[in-house]
């Protein structure tokens, strides 16, 4: 098991209100105070001293944030600033990045001055990401890679990318991936926005076209590819899932005051009492994905957790879509008008957050929740397989070379 | 407003869990079923003498082990995991909260040492045909008679009601409601066993002629207390279901594993295995319910109780009907015989859901109680 320094929750206090004397966030500006915070270690705790931590207990960055909270008015967010460098780039480079690397990219990394992006999924290489197609082939000291990501997001305001390419098609899949750090400012690099069914562009498409990547930004080994990119998605930050924290919260709440509001318009009592039973029914599912991801955090707390923790991605996702169609039902025809002009635009990343509770956009936006991070069936997969121990579904592409392998588009 | 089961809880879950597998394997269940008592009166003796089980509520100072609601819903969750055959929701749980909550001390004294120690089985004789489930809407009358109280009328589905050495009988006063105790064998008490949907668990008619009974209630009109009373039954009984739907799962989970058709087993189809998947996300969403409503139960929190029961009963009711259905699906045609076990589940479940309120009946509290 890992060992760590030791420092003591008043001194890692200490150290934090040191940090506001010497660059104080209601005083100088974001990169200046982000880049003094990974001086001081105070950006990733557990990260090596040196690069941006004091190789702590990756516990104790909470309270780097709770001390930060207490004394200062500008609060920064890693999910808003670079959520997949932050979060799950920099201890992919911390564990298989070179010095060199680790020194030139960990700092504006964690200040926000360069913005990452993962470059994985494909359009043929969605559920089954293994069985990506783009290719990289060596050519000296540098890579050319050829193909085309999607689902992109941030690529068009990205300076880097983690991407997964294949090497070698004559091996099994699993072992024939390299895993590249990719200049998405390079030659041959071409973001598109990719509009989603709201009619915005949260993602993107990359076209990768005889694009050179460096030997020497390979992170792990050739041939490695897979292994390090489930250390990135090991580093995923957990999102906020199993619903809301507060009883009758979230979505629930929105739509139980739509109905309130809509109520009555001109519908005769058997369809209202009908209604009723359905939000009935609505509330208490969303109580229950409440109250089960309480019961999970009480079992994770007591260093015993059971299958509690494991089913709320797909029941929140699955209530979430049942919801928000609910939602449009209560306000019945005045839910034909939407947004005018809502077609073809970017969303700024603070939008994304306005909107969450938007019944209209979230009509659309959660038909993605069943299927982003995991789509219900890979969850229902996970669930029977990793959960209740049955068998897995006899594999046509296991042990044959990836070339060999059948596939689509 | 936690659940936290501590390492005492997990013990006494895993003491439990060992006897009733014991005592509760299918043989025993089937010989139950087709007896007219119902239950082994040697696995109640030890479930008195060896666990204390038949007190697990009941005071110390009444002989009981002076625990709380948390226990008794482990102790249900686990009895309704292995369908075991006994009195114990009749008399530990309805009867003992009809005693603790309306009954007056001398009652009190008379009847709770003697259920925790496994000598009387009691039955809360509640429902009438064709009123409901609601407490306010019982009608049966009791007259003044002497230094005693005459009983007339008809409880139904009054459970183990059949074997009762005591019926507690709840009527109306011109004061309200109150509750009224009378021997299973005393004159005018007419029983009958009911042929019924769920055999591991005994309902019986009983019908009062001229039946001479002692008013046991406290003073005044005990309709709220009655209606506490129940509420807590339909906390625990949620609990049983949680426990019927997760070993609902369990079956269907093993049988998936094993059973070869195509030349795989059957649990490798997504069909099979997204269904197990499914029955997973309802059984700890039904243990999510009900252990959130034993919880507040323990906490004597009745702000939060009757939402929270109504809630717990109407979720657990449809997940272990829809995991003993799922049961019997996954299990093919064997799911089908009498000879296999899960239609046992599948009319414990249906009948469960139907006792005390379906799950439209509780959904209809619960939307009046949070405003939907």
């Amino acid at each position: 098991m890992s060992t760590y320094a030791t420092m003591n929750e008043d001194e890692l206090r200490q150290r934090v209100r040191k940090l506001i004397e010497a660059a104080d966030p209601d005083k100088v500006d974001m990169f200046t105070f982000r880049g003094a915070q990974f001086d001081h270690g105070l950006a990733w705790v557990n990260f090596p001293v040196g690069y941006g931590g004091l190789g702590l207990n990756p516990k104790m960055q909470v309270t780097v944030a709770d001390e930060l909270r207490k004394n200062c008015k500008t609060v920064y967010d890693d999910l808003i600033i670079n959520p997949i460098g932050i979060g799950m780039g920099a201890a992919t480079v911390l564990t298989y990045g070179s010095d060199e690397m680790k020194k030139r990219l960990l700092r504006p990394c964690f200040t926000g001055e360069e913005v990452w992006c993962q470059l994985f999924s494909e359009p043929g290489a969605g559920s089954d990401v293994a069985g990506l197609a783009t290719r990289a082939v060596r050519d000296g000291d540098d890579w050319l890679l050829n193909g085309q990501k999607v689902w992109t997001t941030l690529a068009h305001i990205s300076k880097w990318g983690l991407l997964v390419a294949r090497s070698n098609p004559d091996l099994p899949k699993h072992e024939g991936m390299s895993y590249f750090l990719l200049d998405m400012q390079a030659p041959g690099v071409d973001v598109r926005p990719l509009y989603q069914i709201t009619g915005e562009a949260e993602f993107n498409e990359v076209f990768l076209q005889d694009v050179r990547i460096p030997h020497s930004r390979m992170l792990g080994k050739e041939g490695q590819g897979w292994q390090v990119a489930l250390t990135t998605l090991m580093n995923e930050r957990t999102a906020l899932g199993g619903g809301s924290q507060q009883r009758g919260g979230g979505p629930i709440n929105v739509l139980l005051q739509l109905w309130k509001n809509n109520r009555a318009k001109g519908e005769s009592a058997a369809a209202e009492s009908v209604m009723r039973d359905r939000l009935t029914k609505l509330y208490i599912d969303a109580e229950l994905l409440r109250l089960t991801s309480q019961r999970a955090r009480s079992a994770q707390r007591s260093g015993n957790p059971g299958p509690e923790g494991s089913v709320g991605k797909l029941a929140q996702a699955e209530l979430y879509k049942k919801i928000w169609e609910c939602g449009l039902d209560v306000m019945g025809p005045n839910s034909l008008v939407y947004e005018p002009g809502y077609e073809l635009r970017r969303p700024a990343s603070e939008d994304r957050r306005d909107r969450t509770l938007m019944a209209k956009y979230q009509f659309l936006r959660s038909r993605a929740n069943s299927i982003e991070g995991g789509t219900s069936e890979v969850m229902r997969n996970i669930l029977g397989e990793r959960v209740l121990g049955l068998p897995g579904e006899p594999r046509t592409d296991k042990g044959i070379p990836w070339k060999d392998v059948p596939r689509g588009g | 407003m936690d659940f936290v089961f501590t390492s005492e809880h997990d013990e006494l879950r895993q003491t439990i869990r060992k006897f009733v597998e014991d005592k509760s394997q299918e043989a025993a269940i089937r010989r139950q079923m087709s007896s007219e008592r119902g239950y082994d009166p040697q696995v109640w003796a030890s479930m008195a003498e060896q666990l204390g089980l038949l007190g697990l509520i009941i005071p110390e100072q009444h002989g009981g082990a002076g625990l709380g609601f948390v226990e008794l819903g482990i102790a249900m969750e686990e009895m309704g995991r292995v369908l075991l055959c006994a009195p114990f929701f009749s008399t530990a749980v309805l009867a003992t909260n009809a005693l603790l909550l309306a009954a007056n001390d001398a009652a009190q004294a008379e009847l709770l040492p003697s259920i925790a120690a496994g000598k009387t089985i009691a039955a809360l004789a509640l429902n009438e045909p064709d009123r409901g489930w609601e407490v306010a809407d019982l009608a049966m009358k009791a007259a003044a008679d002497g230094n005693g109280w005459r009983l007339d009328g008809v409880k139904t589905f009054v459970i183990d009601g059949h074997s009762a050495d005591v019926l507690l009988v709840v009527a109306r006063t011109n004061e309200g409601v109150s509750l009224f105790q009378i021997r299973g064998e005393a004159d005018g008490v007419r029983r009958e066993l009911l042929p019924t949907l769920d055999l591991t668990r005994k309902l019986a008619s009983i019908t009062f002629d001229k039946a001479r009974a002692q008013r046991i209630g406290r003073d005044g009109d005990l309709t709220k207390t009655i209606d506490k009373v129940v509420t807590l039954g339909i906390a625990a009984l949620a609990a049983e279901q949680a426990g019927g739907a997760q070993r609902c799962l369990e079956m269907a989970t093993e049988y998936a594993k094993t059973r070869l058709q195509f030349g795989r087993a059957i649990g490798s189809f997504q069909a099979i295995k997204h269904r197990c998947a499914d029955m997973l996300v309802g059984a700890e969403f039904a243990k999510s319910a009900a252990y959130h409503a034993i919880f507040r139960a323990a906490e004597n929190d009745d702000a939060e109780l009757g939402a929270a029961a109504a809630m717990a009963k109407s979720y657990c009711s449809e997940a272990y009907f829809q995991a003993a259905a799922d049961n019997i699906q996954v299990h093919g045609g064997m799911g089908f015989t009498w000879e296999h076990v899960a239609h046992l589940y599948f009319k414990r479940a249906k009948s469960s859901s139907l006792l005390f309120g379906d799950p439209l009946h509780h959904r209809a509290k619960l939307a009046q109680e949070i405003g939907i």
